[in-house]
């Protein structure tokens, strides 16, 4: 098998939290060797973010299931990840999900209607990735991949 | 540390740093284990330690009785932290500063929130200000420990190119007479400062945190779900 084979079955692995995103879209794989077996590096993105196990979980069985034996996926604190590893296919996918992705702006646009007449309702939300907003055109409130 | 806050936004944002914490113990926890080399698991280290095994700062087993309590206890702790982590990502063990490498980032956000609120409510109502001044009287005597080195710090400093304790302070001072003007609160005088965490000695409240996150792992032992 090829390591491009590889990343093909990475890319079908979703985000648990948010499984718009595969793990590669999210930015979070960090290298993938092939040789003897298959290691995946993997890169948390919160210290305390409880998909870390479930995705460590999901790229062991997506590569036992294309038959590699005994795969080996190793966590990786560095470099660590930052919401500028979200590729530009993840940000289009978030917004597209109704998740405003993360910007270095502080005005964030309404994934519903692209209005930049929004507030901020809380720097934290339902995951340890997101914050709430709220969209001051359309009245819909809605999320914000955090920037970090 | 979650529930109790004034308004659901408030409790998302306390579960928030709770998770960011105890990600970050359980990184600190399986190194330790590791480095041990007795097979100790991070869960060893959590739920299976006796009170005086624990050398965690006494600021951090105050009660939190309303909301400015929790608010004085995370802004005094984490502008430390802060400090703490941002050494550490220089010192000569790669693992611990890969650690605080990423801490830093979540820890950063959550001073910056706490911060505004620590502003916003010392410099708010008659009545927010007084409780807000109330909780900093309160919680001050807690905040000498921090800069106190034990041996673990002094070694650490020394072999490992760790954390300079003494610039530490000289910044969290700096920094919080700074937020504690921006919030129009009086910066309490430094009495007498409580000690003991640091060498296993502890508050009374400790033991109810304990027992509490303890009494599972402590009733049914190697209950798993």
């Amino acid at each position: 098998m090829s390591k491009r084979e590889v990343w093909s079955w990475l890319e079908k692995v979703p985000d648990p939290e948010i499984p718009v995103l595969t793990i590669v879209d999210l930015g979070i794989v960090r290298d993938v060797t092939v040789g003897d077996t298959v290691s995946v590096d993997i890169a948390p993105t919160y210290s305390g973010c409880p998909a870390t196990e479930v995705i460590e979980t999901s790229v062991r069985s997506a590569l036992v299931e294309n038959g590699v034996e005994n795969p080996v996926v190793r966590r990786v604190l560095s470099p660590p990840w930052t919401t500028d590893w979200i590729t530009e296919e993840g940000r289009r996918k978030l917004h597209e999900y109704g998740i405003a992705p993360p910007q270095k702006s502080t005005h964030i646009a309404c994934p519903q209607c692209d209005s930049l007449n929004t507030e901020k309702v809380s720097e934290f939300g339902s995951t340890a990735c997101k914050a709430a907003w709220r969209c001051l055109d359309c009245l819909e409130p809605f999320e914000y991949f955090k920037c970090l | 540390l979650v529930a109790g806050m004034p308004d659901l936004e408030e409790e998302l944002a306390n579960a928030n740093f709770a998770l960011d914490f105890l990600g970050q113990a359980r990184m600190f926890y399986t190194y330790a284990g590791e480095l041990e080399g007795n097979g100790r698991s991070e869960d060893d280290f959590a739920f299976l330690r006796d009170e005086n095994e624990y050398h965690n700062l006494l600021l951090l087993e105050r009660p939190v009785e309303h909301f400015g309590d929790s608010i004085a206890k995370l802004v005094l702790f984490e502008t430390f932290y802060l400090a703490q982590l941002e050494a550490l990502r220089n010192c000569d063990d790669g693992r611990i500063a890969e650690i605080a490498t990423r801490a830093q980032k979540e820890v950063r956000y959550h001073l910056r929130h706490n911060s505004q609120w620590l502003v916003r409510l010392g410099d708010g109502t008659e009545e927010s200000h007084a409780r807000m001044q109330q909780s900093i009287d309160a919680t001050w005597q807690f905040t000498g420990e921090m800069f106190t080195a034990d041996e673990v710090d002094e070694v650490f400093a020394n072999e490992f190119n760790g954390p300079d304790l003494a610039a530490i302070r000289e910044r969290w001072h700096a920094e919080i007479n700074d937020l504690l003007a921006r919030a129009t609160l009086t910066r309490p005088d430094d009495g007498w400062m409580a000690s003991g965490g640091k060498t296993g000695r502890h508050t009374e409240n400790f033991g109810y945190m304990l027992a509490e996150m303890q009494y599972l792992q402590r009733s049914h032992p190697g209950a798993t779900w």
